[in-house]
């Protein structure tokens, strides 16, 4: 039983104090003055948020392969410490997950971990090569939910039409890494000033655009269901627009950073500020913030990419691509959004769960009567400082160390038990 | 340290036009001292010094070397053909292992931009930087900018940078010790070759050498590389000394006489016609000579030198 939050479930258009009753794993009741069974833990939300847990459409959890950086069970655990209670992997591991072995693997692993829910995304084409598809049919039925080349973009059009095509039988979206690989090559930050400034080779918008572009026009095409992951210019935003405009099948996704911060971070040759695509500039930001508003964009997604200290601490050419994100996202959005007034709660907690649970056909998302229990109890007005030696994650490299928030997450609840509560450590922290 | 210049010398962004004058005013009188017989003063004696390249380099290395021993320092070359890097060492241990070395100076050229500041972050010897990627190289940038003074005062100098500007650190400095020393400064060159926003630094772009030739007093020539044409940014060199190249007959329709710079090496007939840089207003030479003195002000003054007291310093007294 949770009693007393301010219960926001934009899918059944709630926003109204209430009590919130768990029973077996699902919600039992939702509403005013419920009465509590014997027995029953009671969690006092009073002065605090309930929504359903955020779901995360895009992170990186580097197992297989990279485990030294983060793992399944700790990208699990890391998760449900910035209240999302589903997280979708990447298949960019090593090796790609571009098999039913490996999407099992994912599924087993996260089972064990009893942390978020976390759901495998297969690659588009065998081994991320941009040859042959991979057999859709067989992911699936392992338990992907959705196919992606990340990382890079699917390689040719002609691919990225069939893969539309071929998707379309499995009611599952291509989500698109939009990155035209010959104006961005040997690119290490947005081309702007900054760049100029630094001697560092830019990213141009365009590397983008063109991409958005063109797949914008063969999802038109196809009919099929394009995912846009982490938009990040205002020429991607326009685009989009258009498109639903004239319904196209796209949904989009943009990152907390690059609704927070500019290319102004790579000063310094700040490595924690290097991620693809790039920050970019003011302009930029402010039209994927008003994309974000009026719903152009779908959905936020963190693109969670833990890397090692030593890859990060290095020449600003030499370091890898990423940021994580997870632990960080509620505290970025509302600092940089709810409070400055861009968006309200209830449009937050539509853009971190219902449209992304949406867009992937995941349950949760909503907390009507017989869902999954999965839910974040949050304090949009707590006020903390990002220590990213506190992260569960087992990676540090966020542009936001030191940096002041609001809004932090009181529980976590997955299938109706509490899997984080303020105030836990890390475990050997 | 030097309460006058701080730690590291990584680029002239970051400078006053007062630390550059500085830095130009020591240089006076340490150029005397390379017209000696005998070229050294002990003004560094008893201080190490590491030039550690990381990129081939002939002149800028040479150069500093000269500057160092005229100096009287011990210096160690560690050029990148045998250096740890090829065997995978970061740059990160590089540095801790200079670190654990004791020694006072690094001078660093390296492919990187802000590998300089890197270094400088991580270790507490001075830091020079003899180049960094496409960002700085603020002695090359010294040095032109003494080599204009020599000849004519730099406030309101109008001063071109033609050429592969996009992957220039010679162009960065030369534009940010220009305009804090009051020049007008402008950039030609192929579109393909001028990085996105340089207008916004406040210098004029020319699309054509023939209008930058009419508007400017002095032009700084850069070298182009000849893998830019093969990375598709120039058709061919023919091309470029068609259409960007500075000959003598392109000259000769200005209205001024031009003073020429260019940081070398020189590829003749393609940035520069050979007429140019061998003619009377050529002191491409002059930078050279003054590059020497120049890295002496800089070695100088990072090892905590007084600026009033470099003309003693030189006579061979102690500091």
């Amino acid at each position: 039983m949770i009693r007393g939050g301010r219960v926001i479930d934009p899918a059944a258009e709630r926003d109204a104090i209430a009590d919130l009753l768990i029973m077996d794993g699902s919600v039992a009741a939702v509403g005013p003055s419920l009465g509590t069974p014997d027995g029953a833990e009671v969690l006092d939300a009073t002065g605090l948020v309930v929504a359903p847990g955020f779901v995360d459409l895009h992170v990186h959890l580097r197992e297989p392969g990279r485990e030294d950086v983060e793992t399944i069970a700790t990208g699990a655990r890391a998760a449900v410490a910035g209240g999302f209670t589903s997280v979708c992997a990447m298949p960019n591991t090593d090796p790609v997950t571009d098999n039913q072995a490996a999407v099992g693997f994912i599924v087993s692993q996260a089972q064990r971990a009893g942390a978020a829910r976390v759901y495998p995304i297969a690659a588009v084409s065998l081994g991320q090569q941009g040859e042959r598809l991979a057999e859709f049919g067989e992911l699936v039925s392992a338990g992907a939910v959705a196919v992606s080349d990340d990382g890079r973009p699917v390689a040719t059009a002609h691919l990225m039409r069939t893969a539309l095509e071929y998707a379309m039988t499995f009611g599952i979206p291509v989500i698109d890494h939009c990155e035209e690989s010959t104006l961005s090559a040997g690119g290490a930050m947005h081309e702007g000033l900054t760049a100029t400034r630094l001697g560092l080779k830019g990213i141009p918008r365009a590397a983008e655009d063109v991409i958005v572009a063109r797949d914008i026009a063969l999802a038109e095409l196809t009919g099929g269901h394009l995912h846009l992951a982490h938009i990040s210019t205002a020429g991607a935003a326009r685009m989009i627009r258009e498109a639903k405009a004239r319904g196209v099948q796209v949904t989009a996704e943009v990152t907390p950073h690059h609704l927070a911060l500019t290319d102004a971070c790579c000063e310094e040759y700040n490595t924690n500020a290097k991620m693809n695509p790039p920050l970019r500039e003011r302009g930029d930001v402010d039209a994927v913030r008003a994309a974000l508003a009026d719903g152009t964009i779908d959905c936020i997604a963190t693109d969670h990419a833990p890397h090692h200290y030593d890859a990060k601490e290095a020449e600003f050419d030499d370091a890898p691509f990423g940021v994580i994100g997870l632990e960080t996202a509620l505290g970025v959005v509302v600092s940089e959004l709810v409070d400055t007034g861009q968006l309200s709660l209830p449009e937050l907690v539509r853009r971190l769960s219902t449209r992304p649970a949406e867009v992937a056909h995941l349950p949760g998302g909503t907390l009507v009567p017989g869902a999954p229990a999965d839910v974040v109890v949050f304090d949009p007005a707590a006020a903390w400082v990002v220590d990213p030696s506190a992260f569960f994650s087992k990676s540090r490299n966020t542009p936001f160390a030191g940096r002041a928030l609001r809004g932090r997450v009181r529980w976590t609840l997955v299938g109706g038990a509490v899997v984080h509560r303020a105030g836990d450590a890390r475990r050997g922290a | 340290m030097s309460p006058a210049l701080g730690k590291d010398l990584l680029g002239l962004e970051s400078l006053s036009a007062d630390d550059i004058r500085l830095i130009l005013d020591t240089a006076e009188p340490f150029k005397e001292i390379s017209e000696r017989a005998i070229k050294k003063v002990p003004v560094l004696r008893g201080k190490t010094i590491v030039n550690l390249f990381f990129e081939p380099s002939t002149r800028t290395r040479i150069s500093f070397e000269f500057a160092e021993k005229r100096l009287s320092a011990d210096t160690v070359n560690v050029a990148s053909p045998g250096s740890s890097v090829l065997k995978g060492e970061t740059l990160v241990d590089t540095a801790r292992n200079l670190e654990a070395m004791r020694i006072d100076m690094v001078v660093i050229r390296h492919g990187s931009s802000g590998a300089a500041k890197f270094l400088a972050d991580r270790i507490q010897s001075n830091v020079i930087n003899a180049g960094d990627g496409k960002h700085e190289h603020p002695t090359q940038g010294l040095l032109d900018l003494l080599t204009i003074r020599d000849r004519r005062p730099i406030e309101g100098a109008k001063v071109c940078v033609v050429g592969d500007v996009l992957h220039s650190r010679v162009a960065r400095s030369n534009i940010w010790g220009l305009l804090k020393l009051g020049a007008r400064v402008a950039v030609c060159g192929p579109r393909s070759l001028l990085p996105l926003g340089i207008g916004e630094l406040g210098v004029r772009v020319f699309r054509r050498i023939e209008e930058a030739i009419e508007w400017a007093d002095v032009l700084n020539v850069l070298r182009l590389q000849l893998e830019r044409m093969q990375a598709g940014y120039v058709p061919s060199l023919r091309e470029y000394y068609r259409v960007f190249g500075v000959t003598l007959e392109r000259l000769a329709r200005a209205p001024r006489e031009l003073l020429i710079l260019h940081p070398g090496p020189m590829n003749r007939g393609v940035e520069i016609d050979s007429r140019v840089a061998d003619g009377p207003h050529s002191v491409i030479l002059d930078q050279v000579t003054n590059g020497v003195a120049v890295r002496m002000a800089a070695l100088y003054l990072l090892a905590g030198g007084r600026p009033e007291l470099a003309e003693a310093a030189k006579g061979g007294g102690d500091r």
